[in-house]
């Protein structure tokens, strides 16, 4: 397969580029941000969203989507990155849509992917415990009860939690801390007994939370996917979501090279553009010499999950490029643009915001290089 | 089954029939590959035989038309023996400056005649090449090149020195750039002609590099005639097809094919620790960061390919891949190095092969520097592709 896009994906980057450049750009987080908006994204922005097919990308025909695959979701988070929109996309229409398809039992598919799709339902996924990401530390504990479960414990870093209609939780069923097996995904509905939800503002000024769990009761059907059996079966779901996150983070790095050589050819000093001193031209230069890398590891791995086998190498490989890539970029697009690169009043202060953020999630640089040490065995 | 498929099955076939295995052994260095040319002493009978085989299929440039020697492939049927030949662990049949970096420029800028003469020599690897470009006070500014051409009606006769030309004193032949008009700017009057290297008046002195060995020299031109009928392109205007050239050298400089793995070297090195892992965790570290850039080089440089295929311009991307495969594989060598410790410096003696791991790192240190050096190819990136200010 050759590693260009398709006539078909190429229309998709087209379309899903303009959208978001006139429907949802930086200014409209800015505006969700100081008004310290409830919902933290535009409710009329995401219903658009949905009626484009952005929310289904991942979700079959037979359910409502409109089954773009790895590749679809990955252009239109790299759109997303060049603006920073704000939506439930990645926590809804990528992690849980794909957490659901690996998972779930064709009736809870039947059920949960349609609603998805429409962006009707949003669906989080509450998986961290702790500041780092390791899936096997789980220790939030679901005790098997009469017909159903009690959850017990707390999850942080939920993404889109406190505007989730229902959230898709990793819980310990079996084993202890550490274990990759004795894992299990439960659904549970907003406004259950015991389920505690804080918003969490971080520096995205995008929509975290942690979950608290105080004896959650939910029933037997409530079990997505394998009881002990998480870890393995939700692995290539979670990597289809971090190879999207790297496609967001080339978005955002994009964003920051284009905004900064704009600004070289621009100010002015010396009496001349500051774009013609070759300090500058040399780092602009390497800076998008690492992006051109990074597009062809971020294609490749979604190319990879679309068809199929073990994407875990290539998901490492792609997200610990991004973030290293999206690290330079940010820092860079700051020094470069000197004293109002710093101002708030400038937008480029939100890229580098957003890119921790994301450069944390799932995974961060060491965790995926050393993930993908492991993956070729040393 | 399509016609790729059949391809593929028939080209497996071929090459499990007629690639000799001592060819399918990897190279330990510059001294195993295949350079041909009047000169050349084949390393083996195998090497010889795997050579004309190839050639008498124009496999050893599958794209180029078989009126000049070529196989006249498609690009996707080239992605495919060069992939079968991947699969067998194939060594590249011939080496030369002849494929990569003249004969793209001739099949692009050349008569039909010009084509005719040399294309098919470098195919069968009859005649080697030399590049006459730089000159002791035109290195990175290569247009301020002075070596003169006076024109003698038929012919000139061209006086001056060029240096860092690799192999001049084995190669049988030199593309060279020289000077036929010196009123304009620099980039003008600068002409692309062909000539043996065996004309009256051509000399050549090798130059040691820092590893040890002498792969190129200083050359001089003493009253050398070169016939017009081997000027590329017009006259004065050779700047333009001197550039063309350097896009397809770089793009071949930054290509290092698909090295072993270094966490592979390291195994073998260091061994594993008791949960698989190499005991050096910070060397581990090192490695796969450097290991995660290649890997997503080596997929540039495929989508680099899949785009010119799809009819893209590559240009001055030929910059970015140069610049960023010459720097990785620098990188490479100092972990070889590193993961070798003291083994590593060795410079003498049947322990290192010679002080092979040594003198290969040190080579690496030209590869930022020929075909333009690291600085000129972030300035052109900056000028071509980001369209800053000179
Ligand atoms: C192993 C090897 C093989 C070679 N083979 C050949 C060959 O076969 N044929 C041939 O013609 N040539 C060959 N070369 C020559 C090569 O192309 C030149 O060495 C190269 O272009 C640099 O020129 P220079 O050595 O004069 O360095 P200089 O141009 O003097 O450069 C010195 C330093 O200054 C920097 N510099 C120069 N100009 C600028 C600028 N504008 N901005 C920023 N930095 C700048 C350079 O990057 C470098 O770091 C070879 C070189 C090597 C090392």
């Amino acid at each position: 397969m050759a590693l260009i896009l398709n006539e078909e994906q190429q229309l998709l980057k087209e379309s899903a580029d303009g959208f978001f450049a006139e429907k949802a750009p930086i200014s409209q987080l800015r505006e969700l941000r100081d008004s310290r908006s409830e919902t933290g994204f535009s409710e009329a922005l995401w219903n658009e969203m949905a009626e484009m097919g952005f929310a289904g990308l991942l979700v079959d025909e037979d359910n409502g989507g409109t089954d773009f695959g790895v590749m679809g979701a990955g252009i239109v988070a790299e759109a997303m990155g060049r603006t920073l929109s704000a939506s439930p996309y990645l926590a809804s229409g990528v992690i849980s849509a794909s957490v659901i398809k690996a998972a779930a039992s064709d009736a809870q598919k039947a059920n949960l992917l349609p609603a998805i799709a429409s962006g009707e339902k949003i669906i989080a996924l509450a998986i961290d415990e702790n500041a780092h990401h390791r899936p096997e530390s789980t220790a939030l504990k679901a005790t098997a009860d009469g017909d159903g479960y009690v959850l017990s414990g707390m999850k942080t870093f939920v993404c889109d939690g406190h505007v989730a209609d229902a959230y898709l939780v990793l819980a310990r069923t079996s084993g202890a801390p550490g274990d990759t097996s004795g894992l299990s995904v439960f659904l549970v509905e907003k406004g259950a007994g015991g389920l505690i939800v804080d918003r969490t503002v971080m520096t995205d000024s995008r929509n975290w939370a942690k979950l608290t769990f105080e004896g959650v009761r939910v029933g037997a059907d409530a079990l997505v996917g394998p009881l002990d059996g998480a870890f393995d079966a939700i692995e290539p779901a979670l990597d289809r979501a971090r190879i999207i996150v790297a496609a967001e983070l080339l978005g955002i790095a994009q964003e920051c090279l284009d905004r900064t050589v704009e600004y070289l050819r621009e100010r002015k000093q010396f009496g001349t553009v500051i774009g013609s001193f070759q300090g500058l031209q040399h780092r602009a230069s390497h800076l998008f010499s690492e992006i051109e890398v990074t597009r062809s590891a971020v294609l490749k791995a979604m190319q990879a999950a679309d068809t199929g086998g073990d994407v875990r190498w290539f998901a490492s490989l792609a997200k610990a490029k991004a973030c290293k890539t999206a690290e330079l970029a940010t820092n860079e697009a700051i020094q470069m643009h000197g004293g109002i690169g710093m101002t708030d009043e400038f937008d480029i202060g939100f890229f580098i915001k957003r890119a921790r953020i994301l450069q944390t999630f799932l995974g961060d640089f060491n965790y995926h290089a050393d993930r993908f040490a492991a993956c070729s065995s040393y | 089954m399509t016609d790729l498929e059949t391809f593929r099955s028939e080209t497996r076939a071929w090459l499990e029939e007629n690639c000799p295995a001592s060819m399918r052994t990897p190279m330990r260095g510059d001294d195993d590959a295949c350079w041909g040319g009047r000169k050349f002493k084949f390393a083996s009978d195998d090497q010889k035989t795997w050579l004309d085989r190839m050639a008498s299929r124009g496999w050893t440039v599958p794209t180029w038309p078989t009126e000049y020697g070529g196989g006249g492939l498609s690009k996707d049927e080239a992605k495919i023996l060069a992939a079968e030949m991947r699969r067998i662990k194939a060594r590249s049949p011939l080496t030369s400056f002849g494929i990569w970096m003249l004969g793209p420029a001739l099949l692009k800028f050349g008569t039909h005649e010009q084509k005719l003469e040399h294309l098919p020599k470098i195919a069968r690897g009859e005649i080697r090449w030399c590049q006459g470009y730089s000159e002791p006070n035109a290195g990175s500014d290569l247009a301020s090149l002075a070596t003169k051409a006076e024109d003698q009606g038929d012919h000139w006769i061209v006086n001056g020195q060029k240096v860092w030309t690799s192999y001049a004193d084995q190669a049988d032949w030199i593309f060279c750039l020289v000077r036929t008009d010196n009123t304009g700017t620099k980039h003008h009057g600068i002409s692309f002609v062909l000539f043996d290297m065996e004309s009256e008046g051509v000399s050549t002195k090798p130059i040691k590099l820092i590893s040890g060995n002498s792969p190129f020299c200083e050359t001089f031109f003493d009253d050398v005639k070169v016939l017009k009928s081997n000027l590329v392109g017009e006259e004065n205007k050779g700047w333009t097809i001197a550039k063309y050239l350097l896009t397809h050298e770089r793009t071949g400089i930054s290509d290092m094919g698909m090295p072993t793995p270094l966490n592979m070297l390291a195994k073998d090195k260091l061994g594993t620790n008791e949960d698989g892992k190499l005991p050096e965790s910070m060397l581990r570290h090192q490695i796969a960061e450097h290991e995660i850039d290649a890997a997503s080089f080596v997929f540039t440089l495929e989508r680099a390919k899949d785009e010119a295929k799809a009819g893209g311009d590559m240009g001055a991307f030929s910059s970015m891949l140069k610049y960023y495969g010459t720097e990785l594989n620098k990188q490479r060598h100092e972990l070889i190095v590193k993961t070798n410790g003291s083994d590593g410096l060795e410079w003498e003696g049947q322990y290192s092969n010679e002080g092979d791991i040594a003198r290969s790192w040190l080579r690496t240190k030209a590869n930022s520097i020929e075909g333009g050096t690291s600085e000129v190819q972030l300035n052109i990136i900056s000028k071509r592709i980001l369209d800053l200010p000179a």
